[in-house]
Formats: C-alpha cells, structure tokens, sequence
C-alpha cells in the first residue's frame, strides 16, 4: 500500500479522540439539564417543608425532563458504544445504511454547531459490505465534515445511498463551490490513506452540488 | 435591589432551569438562547453579571465575551463550560472573564461566584465615580475648589 500505516494511525488516533470529546460534551449538557432539574426538585421539596404550597404538576414535569434527558443520555451512550466497538475487527460485514445513521447522529453536535441539518434518506434496501468499519466512518466523517462546509444556503446535507451492481455509492447532496481547487482540499494525506485503504473512490458534479463517494462492493484486502 | 444576570447558552432546558433556581434564590434573570440575542440585549439593558457558555452556535462564548467587554467592559462575566480544560479557562480571563465553571455545576458555588462578580462590578464602579467627582473638584473652573 503506498500510504504508510502511520498516516492512518495517527490521523485515526485524532479522529477517535475527536468523536470522544465531542460525545463527552454531549453527555455533559445531558447531565448539567438533570442536574438543575433535580435542584428544581430540591428546592420545591424544601418549599413544601416550609409549608409552602407546591404545584405537583410542576414536580412531575420537572422529573419527566429529567427522564427525558437520561433518554438523551443513553442514546448518546449507545453510539458511543457503536463507535468504539468500530475498532474490534480490521475487517467485517457492514450495513452500510446503519453506519451512515451512526456517523450521522455522531456528527449531530458539530452540525448543530455550525447550523446545519444533516438528513439521511432511508435506503431503499439494506445494502452491505466487508472492509474496515473504522476507517470507513473515518472517511465518512471526513466527508461529512468538508460537506458541512460547503453547504449552500439552506444549510442542509443530504445523505443518499445506492447500489449498483457491486458498487455501493455514497452521495452527499446540496453542496456548492465542488471546483477544483475546492476538491484538491479535500484530498489531504489522511483522506488519501483512507481511501485507498478501502479501495473507495470520490467524485464530484459541481453542477448538481454532490459529492459521491464509491465503495467496491466485495472485498478489499487490507495492506495491498 | 435584586443582582441583574443574564443566562446565556443554547440548551433552552438547562437555561428554563437554572433561571428558575436563581429566580428563587432572589436573582432578577433574563435569558438569552444564542450569543447574538445576548449581545442585542445588553444593548438596551444593563445586567450586573453575564453567565455565558462557551460551546454556542453561531456566535461562540468566546466571541460573546470579546463583544461585550468592548461596549459593556464593566459588566462581569461568568464563563459556563463543558470541558474541563484549563485552556479555556484562561482564553476566558485573557479576555477579562471573572471565572469560569465546569458544568454541571453545584449552584451555591455558582452562586458565590455570582455574588463575587456583582461586588468586583459595583466596586469599580464607586472607584470610577469617585475618581470623576475627585477630577471635578480638583479642575481649574471647579466652584468646589477652596480658595
């Protein structure tokens, strides 16, 4: 393979590191909610002690926000889980609408952050194939990160998956400004590694505002 | 006279919440759901102290807080982070922050915090007007001047 495993180790160990702050910070607004609702909690029981009348419908309110946060949590968890359970095997079968669903609620916050909507068009068909699950969520959040940039004005990216024959396809839509210069960006050495490593290829109609990524249906041999 | 804060942070379940603590603990609360209305606010009322969190979208606390100690450099400003990083911290200060709390947060530390800024705040405040009434007396045309 000509891109050494150190390129994308290294760039593998941010990229981990990343999601993992990013789902810590997740969490922490998840835990700072319940905790001020607890307070809430707190002070209206110390209220009632002082003989204050206490509205037990606001009571309930404030523990179904608490609920509904732990709910938050647990999903944030669940991925977190997912993501690094991504790791366990250097090769193994994907459903690769499942995957998209994962990187997509991952980048959640940093789209959020940037407001813009991700949206993911349920595939008509489950669609799957055997490589390297992380470095193909690698790539896919490489790709996700450059098309939140480029998104045009109503700040949307749409995901859409596609077979055909054995080649499964990518497509990242509403995007703007995918010239040359703009596409040369892209292909830093990380993003490089990653798809040759997967044996994926990307490209580009500026006309319709997509960004394709192609992956080979079957296997790909890791290393040559 | 009750201490004027403004809340600002994205999460609109977390800002309902501690808005009603402090609303019960006697605070006068206003709340601000993104840096740009915080900024829009401070322009047309006065707050004692700003608690800001950092991670927004749009205009980031960061950012918020440059703003603001550009028209408003008394008010005091509390910064409010998800990441317990010293980085940010200082970054925060640099910029001329009171302090900073790492959420989520225990209320009565917040609120000693609160109470600290709202006395840093008022007493620069005397500082500045007894420094103005001493440049008053101590002026050529001053009629307070003894002869």
């Amino acid at each position: 393979m000509k891109y050494a495993w150190d390129t994308l180790g290294e760039a593998g160990f941010q990229f981990f590191g990343k999601m993992s702050a990013s789902i810590s910070h997740e969490i922490k607004n998840a835990l700072a909610i319940m905790n001020e609702n607890a307070g809430l909690l707190e002070d209206y029981a110390s209220m009632g002690e002082k003989g204050i009348s206490v509205d037990l419908q606001r009571l309930k309110s404030l523990a179904g926000n608490v609920r509904i946060q732990i709910q938050r949590a647990d999903e944030i968890v669940r991925n977190m889980n997912r993501f690094a359970h991504s790791v366990d095997r250097s090769e193994n079968a994907i459903e690769v609408g499942e995957l998209l669903a994962l990187m997509t609620a991952l980048a959640h916050r940093s789209a959020t952050m940037q407001g813009v909507t991700l949206k993911l068009k349920p595939p008509q068909k489950l669609v799957t194939i055997t490589t390297n699950q992380f470095f193909l969520e690698h790539l896919i959040w490489l790709f996700l990160e450059f098309s939140m940039d480029k998104t045009g004005c109503d700040k949307i990216v749409e995901l859409i998956l596609e077979k055909e024959g054995s080649a499964v396809r990518i497509i990242f839509t509403g995007l703007i400004g995918l010239q040359p210069p703009t596409m040369d960006s892209f292909q830093t050495d990380a993003a490089k590694a990653l798809l040759e490593a997967i044996g994926a290829k990307v490209s580009a109609d500026s006309g319709k505002g997509e960004l394709v990524v192609t992956l080979s249906g079957g296997e790909k041999p890791l290393g040559s | 006279m009750k201490t004027r804060i403004l809340l600002v942070d994205d999460e609109e379940q977390f800002v309902q919440a501690l808005s009603e603590r402090l609303t019960l603990r006697g605070y006068d609360v206003t709340t601000s759901l993104s840096g740009e209305d915080a900024l829009e606010k401070l322009k047309h009322y006065n707050y004692e102290v700003v608690i800001l969190d950092i991670a927004m979208p749009g205009l980031d606390g960061v950012t918020t807080l440059r703003e603001i100690k550009k028209f408003k450099p008394l008010t005091e400003v509390i910064m409010l982070t998800g990441h317990a990083t010293v980085e940010t911290a200082i970054e925060g200060m640099k910029l001329g922050a009171a302090d900073y709390l790492v959420k989520p947060c225990d209320t009565e530390e917040l609120m000693a915090k609160i109470n600290k800024a709202h006395q840093k705040k008022a007493g620069t405040e005397e500082r500045i007007r007894e420094a103005k009434v001493k440049d008053i007396i101590s002026s050529p045309r001053s009629v307070l001047k003894k002869k």
